[in-house]
């Protein structure tokens, strides 16, 4: 170990299921370095403090958005944040918030899941094109209308971060809304029909009050925030223009 | 599987609350300047501006009516809109009453203005 070496205090949120009612707080004293990230210092303490401990984690560098964590309160990916900004206070980890709890750090994500499922998040085309028809080609300003909002990579940031989620967790969220808006504004895509129906529902974009902060936390620098507010145009669009259009967008 | 979706009326609330936040937006601080400090004070404009002849006149001309009732109607939808959802958000989720008193009292009060803005006359 290196002379720069100092003891940081993480304080983690524990839950097992089977054997606690609630959560409760457990604090581990962490050697760390100056390039070790709060991800590595939730490691070490796995490794050699305490086993059995559990969170998420996989690549290490912001891609794969498994290990999401609220760290001193903020929704944040534990593997680009670093210890050495907390010291020499305490650092609070606790499991992403609005979540129900699997065990410690691990939230279950079936809720995500599914709305990720609902909005249908690949091309649905106008008409089937067979292969001897080639590919689809796009302009690269097609490409620029949607590019930011494609880089999500699910970690949930955005709805840890979302207090109309928190209050009411059927609210389609900003994750899911960028994401659709995503494949909405490809041209080679013709679901906006379909997925309009979502976008109007009780589920829908109206539960966004524009607080912000969804595209604060965003590790990818998508715009969760944009997408829902476009949409919420979209919709009113919608809910006016049916009355004068044969073929509504949702029922 | 999938759900079955109820469609939102939120669009209509959604829509005044716009239009409102607009218009209050752009005009509201200069009203406040104007109808607040400006004329009672004297300051730019003479003090009898808002006299009661040259308000009922206003009031009675097609374009006066128009925009005193726009200002007053969408103002409150704004206002109602903006309580509803801030109860909401500090926990309060008195649901369809919360959404009565406060869209209720825009709707009643929309009523009002023109009630009264037509009864002036032209």
């Amino acid at each position: 170990m290196s002379e720069n070496q100092r003891i940081i205090e993480i304080e983690v949120l524990r839950y097992n299921p089977e054997t606690d009612k609630e959560p409760s707080k457990q604090v581990f004293d962490v050697p760390f370095t100056d390039d070790m990230s709060v991800l590595q210092g939730v490691q070490y303490i796995k490794d050699y403090l305490d086993g059995s401990l559990s969170f998420r984690w996989s690549c290490r560098m912001a891609i794969c958005g498994s290990c999401g964590m609220m760290i001193n309160g903020e929704p944040s990916l534990s593997c680009e944040t670093f210890l050495r900004d907390y010291y020499p206070a305490r650092v609070r980890v606790e499991a992403l918030a609005h979540f129900p709890i699997e065990k410690d750090l691990v939230i279950n994500m079936e809720g995500f899941i599914e709305k990720l499922e609902s909005i249908q998040p690949y091309i649905i085309p106008k008409e089937a094109r067979t292969l001897a028809q080639g590919e689809y080609l796009q302009t690269p300003a097609q490409l620029a209308s949607y590019e930011q909002f494609s880089s999500c990579i699910n970690c949930m940031l955005c709805y840890a971060a979302c207090p109309q989620f928190g209050l009411n967790s059927d609210f389609i969220g900003p994750a899911a809304m960028a994401l659709l808006h995503r494949y909405n504004i490809d041209s080679r895509d013709a679901g906006k029909g379909e997925r309009m129906e979502l976008v109007n529902s009780e589920e829908g974009v109206f539960n966004c009050t524009a607080v912000g902060y969804c595209s604060e936390v965003c590790p990818k620098h998508v715009d969760p925030a944009n997408a829902v507010n476009q949409n919420k145009t979209n919709s009113a669009a919608d809910y006016f223009m049916r009355f004068l259009t044969p073929k509504g967008g949702a029922k | 599987m999938k759900k079955t979706l109820k469609r939102s009326n939120a669009p209509i609330f959604w829509a005044l609350f716009g239009a409102g936040g607009m218009l209050s937006a752009l005009l509201g601080p200069m009203l406040v300047f104007i109808t607040g400090l400006a004329i009672p004070l004297g300051m730019l404009l003479p003090v009898d501006t808002m006299s009661y002849a040259k308000m009922l006149a206003f009031a009675q001309n097609i374009v006066g009516k128009g925009f005193i009732f726009a200002i007053i109607s969408l103002f409150l939808w704004h206002a109602a809109h903006r309580i509803f959802h801030s109860l909401h958000d500090i926990g309060i989720h008195a649901g369809i009453v919360a959404k009565l008193i406060c869209y209720g009292g825009a709707l009643a009060a929309t009523l009002v203005t023109a009630y009264t803005l037509l009864a002036i006359g032209f």
